[in-house]
């Protein structure tokens, strides 16, 4: 018998960073090398020796290309953002279930994001954008903090001409572009055909999720036709370290992206 | 097999069997308890049964042979990246109890199961050989029976300890090898050996069958919200505990030399649940212990089908705040009536 050889899941590979978009000040896109199966949803563990490793979605996939949103806001990311193109950092990955276009195809799509929590989902849009005929209506509402947050500012442009965009902004003044106000204002007034059959992607905040979803179903979507995206704190990824589990489910494995019936059991 | 043994004769075979591993036991710590003038027992590597404290229970149990408090995983030096070595060159011997038996099967579902298989923890576990402990009674805190764990045949060698000698149930070929050549110089007792178990324990528990997330809303992780301390002990006293956070280690002020480790974490202590940013989860020790509660009652349980507790009763001795987490699974079931009740 051949001896069973395992992975060793916690050595890293080193990815070369191709571009850097910045959106804010504290929010660029890496865009790094990756050759490999990946889903939109998913994550790699970053990580920079000596300052250690953070999870972080997959916001864009392309042509052995991975785009990595990063916010910085922790020791990890701070150091990140000392790296630019050429340079290189290590990743591993990718892990959890991620989005499964399959679910929302032929179906009207409604995508609720708040925040950093459009670059998990933002393959997903990116998908329907590119691909209209494999959906019905479609409608995004985005949240963020002011003017100066709003992440893929050049996306917003493109999926404008190919489905109902709402961005809303917490504070500010209301232009053409965006309007001031949260996420779940726009829910009760959203125009479908069918709510039964409609289906639903919730992404952001704890408290923005859970208001969101509370309006969607009162708006009369299905608990089954909901999806949340969830964010925890990660050591390992693959189920071992204990950090991310909620109740009996592990958001590296079992998640990050959960249907609404078993993500509305979970109790952290 | 059986045998019975004098002290000599079993130095004899732990001698044998140290040329090819390494030998863990519970070991006296004089003066190293929590307490001035106090021991502390725990697990070392010993090289005969004069080294190890087979009559009274560790405070900590065998598990950092198999998951050590801090474990380097590689070096890095600049670009490059170096799987540490394996830190022991033998296989290991573990002597242990009944409970800490059943404890290894979470271990394994943990590291092995629950996703893809943990390479560490993998070539730690490989070449493991257990030496059961016999239980003839269970100490004051000890709840296996009502946990199910107070019995095992998953060993290699079962042992009982008395006054004149050592009682061995041997299952292992090495060691049947080893003693048969010694039955063969000398004169070796053989005879049919149960390993003790125990049947009763004086502390009862009884998990609710009807436990479900619903217990969250009780009042009872109110008083633990103030008793507990979060000093973590419950956790890496704990048997079946195997949470660990990753840490990086540097050598030089360049930062370009050093090593991601991974240590122990615990859900009771702050900063399990922290999120970049500022977030965290939980920040109420009662929630807390309603996490590990259910963890070790329902959660696991949910997963594989069989509680992850197994009764040894370390948490309960080691609480500085003599919380008793017996007594917290015994108060399930009012907490399940409580919640109920309230609709």
């Amino acid at each position: 018998m051949a001896k069973e050889v395992t992975k060793n899941e916690y050595v890293p590979f080193l990815s070369e960073i191709k571009e850097v978009i910045k959106h804010t000040d504290i929010e660029y896109t890496f865009r790094m090398t990756y050759e490999g199966d990946v889903k939109p949803g998913q994550f790699f563990e970053v990580s920079i020796p000596k300052y250690g490793e953070a999870p972080i979605s997959v916001s864009g996939i392309k042509d052995g290309l991975i785009d990595l949103t990063i916010r910085r806001v922790g020791k990890v990311t701070n150091e990140v953002f000392e790296h630019y193109e050429g340079d290189k950092l290590f990743l591993r990955g990718p892990y959890g279930n991620g989005f499964d276009v399959e679910e929302y195809k032929d179906k009207e799509l409604v995508v609720v994001a708040g925040g950093t929590g459009v670059s998990p989902v933002r393959g997903v849009i990116q998908y329907f954008a590119d691909h209209d005929n494999q959906r019905k209506d479609m409608t995004i509402i985005t949240g963020f903090k002011s003017d100066k947050d709003i992440l893929f500012k050049k996306d917003f442009e493109y999926w404008r001409q190919k489905m109902n965009v709402i961005l809303t902004l917490d504070a500010g003044i209301e232009t053409k572009d965006h309007k001031i106000g949260l996420v779940t204002q726009y829910i009760p007034d959203l125009k479908l055909a069918d709510v039964e059959k409609a289906v639903a992607i919730v992404v952001g905040p704890p408290a923005m999720m859970r208001f969101s979803v509370k309006a969607l179903l009162e708006r009369g979507f299905k608990e089954e036709n909901i999806w949340i995206s969830q964010e925890r704190k990660m050591c390992c990824g693959i189920g071992k370290c204990g950090h991310c589990r909620i109740g009996d489910k592990y958001v590296c494995l079992d998640g990050p992206v959960f249907n609404y019936t078993q993500g509305k059991n979970l109790v952290d | 097999m059986g045998y019975k043994l004098n002290e000599r004769e079993f130095n004899q075979l732990l001698g044998e069997l140290s040329e090819k591993y390494l030998i863990y036991a519970p070991k006296v710590f004089v003066g190293k308890g929590r307490f001035s003038d106090t021991d502390c027992i725990r697990y070392d590597k010993v090289k005969n049964v004069e080294d190890m404290e087979l009559s009274l229970k560790s405070q900590y149990s065998f598990k950092e042979v198999l998951n050590p408090v801090s474990e380097t995983l590689f070096y890095f030096t600049e670009d490059s990246v170096k799987e540490a070595d394996m830190p022991r060159n033998k296989g290991a011997i573990i002597f242990l109890r009944s409970c800490d038996l059943h404890a290894v099967e979470r271990m394994d579902e943990m590291y092995l199961n629950n996703g893809p298989k943990d390479y560490y923890y993998k070539r730690l576990r490989d070449n493991i050989h257990f030496v059961l402990i016999g239980c003839s009674k269970a100490f004051d805190s000890c709840f296996c029976v009502d946990m199910g764990t107070n019995k095992s045949d998953n060993y290699d060698i079962g042992l009982n300890v008395r006054e004149d000698g050592y009682e061995l149930d041997v299952k292992w070929d090495e060691a049947k090898d080893i003693l048969g050549k010694m039955a063969k110089e000398n004169s070796l007792k053989e005879e049919d050996v149960t390993v003790d178990f125990v049947k009763e324990t004086t502390t009862r528990v009884s998990i609710p069958k009807n436990l479900s997330y619903d217990v969250s809303k009780s009042k009872i992780w109110e008083e633990y919200a103030g008793r507990c301390i979060n000093c973590g002990r419950c956790n890496f006293v704990c048997p079946t505990c195997t949470c660990f956070t990753m840490q990086d280690v540097y050598y030089d002020a360049n930062g370009k030399v050093g090593e991601r480790r991974r240590v122990w974490a615990s859900c009771m202590v702050d900063g399990y649940t922290d999120v970049a940013g500022g977030g965290s989860y939980r920040k109420n020790n009662g929630e807390r212990m309603r996490f590990k509660t259910l963890h070790k009652a329902l959660d696991y349980r949910n997963r594989t089908g069989y509680n992850m507790c197994v009764g040894c009763g370390r948490c309960d001795d080691i609480c500085p705040e003599y919380i008793s987490f017996s007594n917290i699974l015994n108060k399930l079931d009012t907490a399940m009536k409580e919640v109920s009740a309230n609709g």
